[in-house]
């Protein structure tokens, strides 16, 4: 049996205020739906970041464990600057980014508007040429390697076919290897590039084109005096992320030359890899992850800077 | 008269356009048609596209059952790409609705620090993260790997975008009834956002399918090697067997060819989309 309830006196309840008011409770629950994202950002940004600022001022080969880190301030960096494969290295990125951001920029704009106004089978070409975006770069890297075989690779038989009797050594000789690097990466990418610039060619009213026909404008006015600085948005945007995506080149550097030969394809990331997990200098590799930060944290800035000055 | 000129010239740039992209395909071109040559007919020239002499069974149970075994590495493939692309969607989606849907205070805060994450290179942080999987004991697992990659700001600025334009109307139409967020989240919101999730996870899957730094970072025994790495391999075993090497490269590519084949609409739109809003 159970015993009567007694009906609870108003005055023990009024006192005590609900601590989850709809206000708080519904906080919470934003909380706890940011929580994984957070708790991953945290780790993997924040701390990480710090965790790298640290080492960088201090020489650890990683195999002497967490008490073998020893602080050294700035030695890291002031043998950074004077040590040649790094200066190497900030070079061949930058020739790296000439080759590989202003170039495929125009040729995939243009081949955008071609694309986007002047053919028929529109599908088939965004596809054909997004093929090689969506292939793996590895596998895609294995390819080129063949194709670029000093000697008996097809493209340098055909130079040969054609005349001309020393053709270059493309991915082993010094004066090459970047320009191939570039090429192969620029290839990859290009269906990319054209994608964005044709979804931000569907976001150019026709009525503009149309004016500007009725005003005697032909296909070379319309293309510069509409598309171009209509489109500027979408190229920030391209510049911004190919800027930065340049100083990040590592996978087609890594599987194929390794930076060689001779450090001509030498980049920072590589030397980043190089330096932390063949070397185990982890403090010497976390100075030049801190290099690269800056060097991607100016490209930034200043591209925003352009932007807004605009 | 005019459209009938219009047409002329369109004809002109696509026959023009045509060749352009068979030029810029040959690659892959050569790729498949050196994947059934035996390997002394691989480079030699002119180029016979499609062999005389066929080898390609033998390419294949070499690439595929061989001392390197491929079908081990796409098995890993498949459970890392799997694995990471499920635990991506549940991440960035949640963190989407709670940056759109649930108003609570430092919600915008949360929202620009994210934001300022983006510009943090992945290589900046490689030292630090190599030891923090070194001390989570998570060194040379795929573990390690998928916990590399399942954040991901950028797939949750998309859902975001998307997001923010579903009406708040279903909500309180389910708030009035009673649906706690968790409720409204997973029967309302992810049925609504189906088709950019969808877009999601193929470009999750595709991108961590390709991904290289990691795997070669933190994998270290033969049998966890995914695809790309499993190139690697190949490239070293078989240094001067070009035909073996394309078979291989045919092997990684044909999965994603296929999906992407299928699904193009949603892949292009996806990565479209990103860069727009830019």
């Amino acid at each position: 049996m159970e015993a009567v309830k007694q009906p609870v006196p108003d005055i023990q309840r009024e006192p005590r205020k609900k601590f989850w008011t709809p206000h708080r409770k519904e906080a919470m629950i934003g909380w706890l739906f940011l929580t994984p994202e957070i708790v991953g950002m945290l780790f993997l940004n924040v701390f990480a970041l710090g965790f790298s600022l640290y080492l960088s001022l201090s020489k650890w080969d990683l195999l002497s464990g967490v008490k073998g880190i020893e602080f050294t301030g700035f030695d890291n960096y002031v043998k950074m600057f004077h040590d040649p494969t790094i200066i190497q290295a900030v070079k061949n990125n930058v020739i790296y980014m000439i080759l590989t951001v202003p170039i495929p920029i125009a040729i995939a704009l243009v081949l955008a508007v071609l694309i986007h106004n002047s053919v028929f089978f529109k599908d088939y070409f965004k596809v054909a040429f997004f093929i090689p975006y969506i292939s793996s770069i590895i596998a895609v890297a294995a390819v080129w390697s063949a194709l670029f075989h000093p000697s008996l690779g097809p493209i340098n038989q055909f130079l040969m076919d054609i005349g001309i009797s020393n053709p270059p050594k493309w991915l082993v000789d010094p004066k090459t290897s970047l320009l191939s690097i570039a090429i192969i990466s620029s290839w990859a990418s290009l269906g990319y590039t054209i994608i964005i610039y044709m979804a931000g060619l569907t976001n150019i009213s026709n009525e503009i084109y149309e004016a500007a026909e009725i005003d005697g404008a032909g296909p070379m006015k319309k293309f510069f005096a509409i598309t171009v600085p209509m489109l500027r948005p979408t190229t920030f945007f391209l510049l911004i992320t190919m800027l930065i995506g340049s100083f990040k080149v590592f996978d087609v550097i890594a599987y194929l030359t390794e930076g060689g030969p001779n450090n001509s394809s030498m980049v920072l990331v590589y030397r980043i890899y190089e330096e932390g997990f063949k070397y185990h200098n982890m403090g010497y590799a976390s100075a030049i992850s801190w290099l690269l930060f800056a060097i991607i944290g100016i490209i930034t800035a200043l591209t925003w800077k352009m932007r807004n000055e605009d | 008269m005019q459209l009938i000129r219009k047409n002329i010239s369109k004809a002109i740039v696509t026959v023009f356009m045509g060749a352009l992209s068979i030029v810029f395909l040959i690659p892959l071109v050569w790729m498949v048609s050196a994947a059934f040559k035996y390997e002394k007919d691989v480079m030699r020239f002119p180029i016979q596209w499609i062999p005389e002499k066929i080898n390609v069974a033998y390419n294949f149970k070499t690439v595929w059952m061989g001392k390197v075994p491929f079908y081990e590495f796409y098995f890993n493939s498949f459970k890392i790409a799997i694995i990471t692309t499920i635990i991506t969607l549940i991440i960035s989606s949640m963190s989407a609705y709670a940056l759109t849907k649930i108003n609570f205070k430092g919600r915008n805060l949360v929202f620009m620090a994210l934001l300022s994450f983006m510009i943090i290179p992945d290589q900046a942080t490689l030292i630090p993260r190599f030891l923090l999987i070194r001390w989570f004991g998570l060194y040379n697992t795929h573990a390690a790997i998928i916990f590399m990659s399942m954040f991901s700001i950028y797939f949750t600025f998309l859902l975001r975008q998307f997001m923010i334009g579903v009406s708040d109307e279903f909500i309180e139409a389910a708030r009035i009834d009673g649906a706690g967020h968790v409720r409204i989240f997973s029967s309302i919101m992810v049925p609504l956002c189906k088709p950019v999730l969808a877009t999601v996870a193929i470009i999750k899957f595709i991108w961590t399918w390709n991904d290289y730094q990691n795997p070669l970072i933190f994998l270290l025994d033969k049998d966890l090697y995914t695809i790309p790495l499993g190139m690697t391999l190949f490239r070293d075993d078989f240094t001067n067997n070009y035909a073996i090497m394309m078979t291989a490269a045919v092997s990684a590519i044909i999965p994603l060819l296929i999906v992407f084949i299928a699904l193009q609409k949603q892949v292009i739109n996806g990565i479209a989309l990103g860069g727009v809003k830019g």
